[in-house]
């Protein structure tokens, strides 16, 4: 009972995430290449991510200290942050990497600072938000985090 | 892909080699393809093994280009297919790409979020099969393996195809190309059904033909003691003989060093022309900035070299060089630098230089070659216009379109036969880079050069990968070659070689006569190799080749150039004549001898053995007569002949030759039976 619970609200959440445009399908993607094999595969590469992205988001954060603004390192930075973000699905953070570099084409310092603070943000809440959904599929059971429900 | 197997004699004699993909392919196939893929993003790169490992593949993964680079080469067949992402920090993805397409004449895949058309359309023209958006999505992976058999496929068939023109020697050299070949590529589910099949048959001509005409494999480390050679005595100053007690390896001989010089030139041309040549074709062109950047350095070579001989003012040379040495992604443009500048690229003009450097060229008939073994096809007009307007940069194209002036002639000689066609084919890829990398000329910033001294190495087949330049468009030319765009993409001044409209003046390659070698000696000008083409052009079978090498690429060039229209035409009749012609020793000889003017990289020219031919310097010529002639020869009627396949060699030769501004028949000559591509005399 309480473990169907527990699924059920499990899928709500997950569904939320696509409702309200934390991910995209390309979560979806990383789900279906969760097996048996690899029963925690999501995770994992969510985890790997976010270890991978601190250290882009550093870089970042220090050329954004210098003055003037070098835009090209930033977009470098910035191609790659999007990237990563891209390919686990992280849709609203997508779009702030997306904004991020239209500033940096323009040369916009304060707009691509804005941005920044933005991107964080967005970041820092999808972040919150998979942390406590992998663990509640943990405590649910295998059986959840296996389901691909393709919505 | 297939290009039509035109001859029945080639299906027999190449049955041997004739590997299907339905037939040949494992049962299991795709399970089981080997797959490298790199990627300096750690998420992406253990979502792609993941993928790819569902998709049963067998996934090595590497998130440094210079460790994928490595791994490539300590194991050349423990690939298939190499999946990169473009923007990497410590190599460029292209120039990875390129390094491959040289080295080891892989498929490679490129990646990137990035979807803009320019940086697509690089990786096209820098010989990807394919390229991914990200995020990749499984089922984008799931049919890459197209990619490796299509690979193969098109090498097979260029081996066949230079195979059944002759038999015995040619069979002989077909196999061994093919052995070469497949030693570079083949995965281990390639080479457990294709060898087996083969094998006998393979082993037998191998042996024969493995006494008759050994190979130099240019090695990493033999390209880069080859450089510092060159370095150390100076471009221009860089003869053969000498470049040779400079490395002092046993067992090598100038003909060997000589060939190689020439590819090596040729890549700087590519190098150094490619920023210049903007107009000249096409936007295809345009990004390949990269590739040019090979062209330029081999530019700069060349020009060196024909600074020397007098046809490139020093400044020119300079101006080469040092564009060729930053050849950096300018965006050139100009795919094919060498057509341009018939004087020699001229960066700003290369469009122009070639038309007028065509007619130049003509005249003056040797200086022009620029590019020294490029089959421009220009004709000798073309090329003494190119001469003219030289002055430089493109020495090397120039070379190569005053010979590809003549257009047929040169590419003819361009076309040896296997080796080339593996080039083209292989240059599929991407080749253009590639012919850079194999030049390995220290000018080549790139890093390539290393790369490049892999892809000689790599032997016959995979040389062809290396050079993109032959222009996949395989339409036209009877070659299977399936040859990307690159060849297109390569703004090959072919027309830009002015010996190569030398040579084929000559006309009759049949004549085995120095004559022609003349031409091609145009382009060397400076070069002693193309001396000793014109000895040894009985040997060049690769000439036979490097027309068709050069035919393929004409083919594929689409792109607008107007040099290039008439390369169409010829390449494919190159090509062809290539091919037949290795019937005619006599004439194949000469047409070598141009081809191989033609490709200033391309040693065959001098040598009929231009084994060592790296793809690269192939396609670089072949693209370059290719275009040269497409647009400045009018008068090849033989364009359309050209095309079919099923023109005999002579014919086509002949007919090329004509169109060149009456070459002659040097289509006979093309010396390709026996001339493997490893076989390159140096």
């Amino acid at each position: 009972m309480e473990r169907n619970q527990m699924r059920r609200q499990l899928a709500l959440m997950r569904q939320s995430f696509f409702d309200q445009g934390f991910l995209d399908e390309q979560f979806i993607q990383l789900e279906e290449l969760q097996d048996d094999a690899n029963p925690n595969f999501v995770e994992e590469v969510v985890t790997l991510y976010y270890r991978d992205s601190s250290r882009l988001i550093l870089n970042i954060d220090q050329a954004l200290e210098r003055n003037p603004l070098d835009f090209n390192k930033l977009d470098n930075y910035m191609h790659q942050f999007k990237g990563s973000s891209t390919s686990i699905g992280a849709k609203k953070v997508k779009a702030e990497c997306t904004q991020f570099r239209e500033y940096c084409k323009a040369g916009n310092s304060e707009g691509c600072m804005r941005t920044f603070q933005q991107l964080k943000k967005e970041y820092a809440i999808l972040k919150r938000k998979l942390e406590a959904y992998f663990q509640q599929a943990r405590q649910a059971g295998p059986l959840e985090t296996a389901c691909r429900s393709r919505n | 892909m297939n290009q039509s197997n035109c001859k029945g004699s080639m299906s027999t004699a190449s049955s041997s080699t004739n590997w299907k993909a339905n037939d040949v392919v494992p049962d299991q196939f795709p399970a089981g393809l080997r797959v490298l893929v790199v990627d300096d993003d750690p998420t992406c790169l253990v979502i792609l093994e993941k993928m790819l490992r569902t998709c049963l593949y067998e996934v090595t993964k590497c998130n440094r280009a210079e460790v994928a680079l490595s791994m490539l080469r300590e194991n050349k067949n423990g690939f298939d297919i190499v999946i990169s992402d473009v923007h990497m920090p410590d190599m460029d993805g292209f120039k990875l790409l390129e390094h491959i397409g040289l080295e080891m004449d892989l498929p490679v895949i490129m990646m990137s979020a990035d979807d803009g058309k320019q940086v697509v359309m690089k990786g096209v023209t820098h010989g990807a099969c394919d390229y991914l958006i990200k995020p990749v999505r499984i089922e984008a992976l799931k049919n890459i393996w197209q990619h490796v058999v299509r690979k193969k496929k098109n090498e097979w068939k260029d081996l066949e195809q230079s195979g059944s023109v002759e038999e015995g020697d040619r069979q002989q050299k077909l196999s061994e190309d093919v052995d070469y070949s497949s030693s570079a590529n083949e995965g281990n589910w390639k080479n457990s059904k294709k060898r087996k099949d083969e094998e006998e048959e393979t082993e037998d001509r191998d042996d024969t033909s493995t006494l008759k005409k050994p190979r130099v494999v240019w090695s990493v480390e033999l390209h880069q003691q080859f450089v510092a050679a060159v370095n150390q005595l100076g471009i221009d100053k860089a003869v053969p003989k000498k470049i040779l007690e400079l490395m002092n390896v046993p067992g090598l001989t100038r003909e060997n060093v000589a060939s190689h010089l020439q590819k090596y030139r040729l890549y700087l041309r590519r190098l150094s022309g490619v920023s210049q040549h903007q107009g000249m074709n096409n936007s295809f062109m345009s990004p390949q900035d990269a590739t040019f950047g090979a062209m330029s350095s081999l530019n700069g070579l060349d020009l060196q070299t024909l600074s020397v001989t007098g046809q490139l003012p020093a400044q020119s040379l300079a101006t080469l060089q040092a564009a060729g040495l930053g050849r950096s992604t300018t965006k050139s443009g100009i795919p094919m630098p060498l057509v341009d500048q018939r004087n020699l690229f001229s960066f700003e003009n290369p469009k122009l230089r070639f038309g007028e450097g065509q007619q130049q060229q003509m005249s003056s008939n040797k200086p022009m070659n620029l590019l020294h073994g490029i089959p421009t096809t220009m004709e000798p007009k073309q090329l003494a216009s190119l001469h003219q307007s030289a002055q430089s940069i493109g020495s090397m194209n120039m070379q190569v379109n005053t010979h590809g002036g003549q257009g047929s002639s040169l590419l003819m000689q361009m076309a040896q036969p296997q080796s080339r066609g593996q080039i083209l084919n292989e240059s599929t890829s991407s080749h253009v880079p590639r012919l850079p990398s194999s030049i390995g000329q220290p000018i080549m910033t790139n890093g390539i050069a290393g790369g490049v001294i892999g892809r000689n190495g790599i032997g016959d087949n995979s040389r062809g990968t290396g050079y993109n330049q032959v222009p996949p468009s395989s339409s036209m030319l009877s070659f299977p070659m399936n040859h990307t765009t690159e060849l297109a993409g390569n703004s090959f001044p072919l027309g830009s070689t002015p010996g190569i409209s030398n040579v084929t003046s000559k006309g009759s390659f049949q004549e085995e006569g120095n004559s022609e070698m003349k031409g091609s000696a145009g382009f060397v000008q400076s070069y002693d190799i193309f001396n000793d083409l014109h000895q040894h052009q009985h040997q060049h079978k690769s000439h036979d080749w490097e027309l068709q090498n050069v035919g393929l690429h004409f083919d594929a060039s689409q792109n607008a150039n107007p040099i290039q229209g008439n390369l169409d035409v010829s390449p494919s009749v190159l090509v062809h004549q290539g091919y037949s012609s290795s019937q005619r020793s006599g004439q194949n000889r000469n047409a070598s001898a141009v081809g191989r003017a033609m490709f200033s990289g391309v040693e065959c020219v001098e040598q009929g053995n231009m084994q060592n031919f790296s793809p690269h310097l192939n396609n670089l010529l072949v693209d370059n007569s290719v275009r040269v002639k497409a647009e400045t020869i009018p008068d090849t009627n033989c364009q359309t002949t050209l095309f079919t396949e099923h023109f005999g060699q002579d014919d086509l030769m002949s007919a090329l030759l004509k169109q060149q501004g009456g070459i002659g028949t040097a289509e006979t000559d093309f010396d390709l039976d026996g001339y493997s591509m490893d076989n390159i005399p140096v």
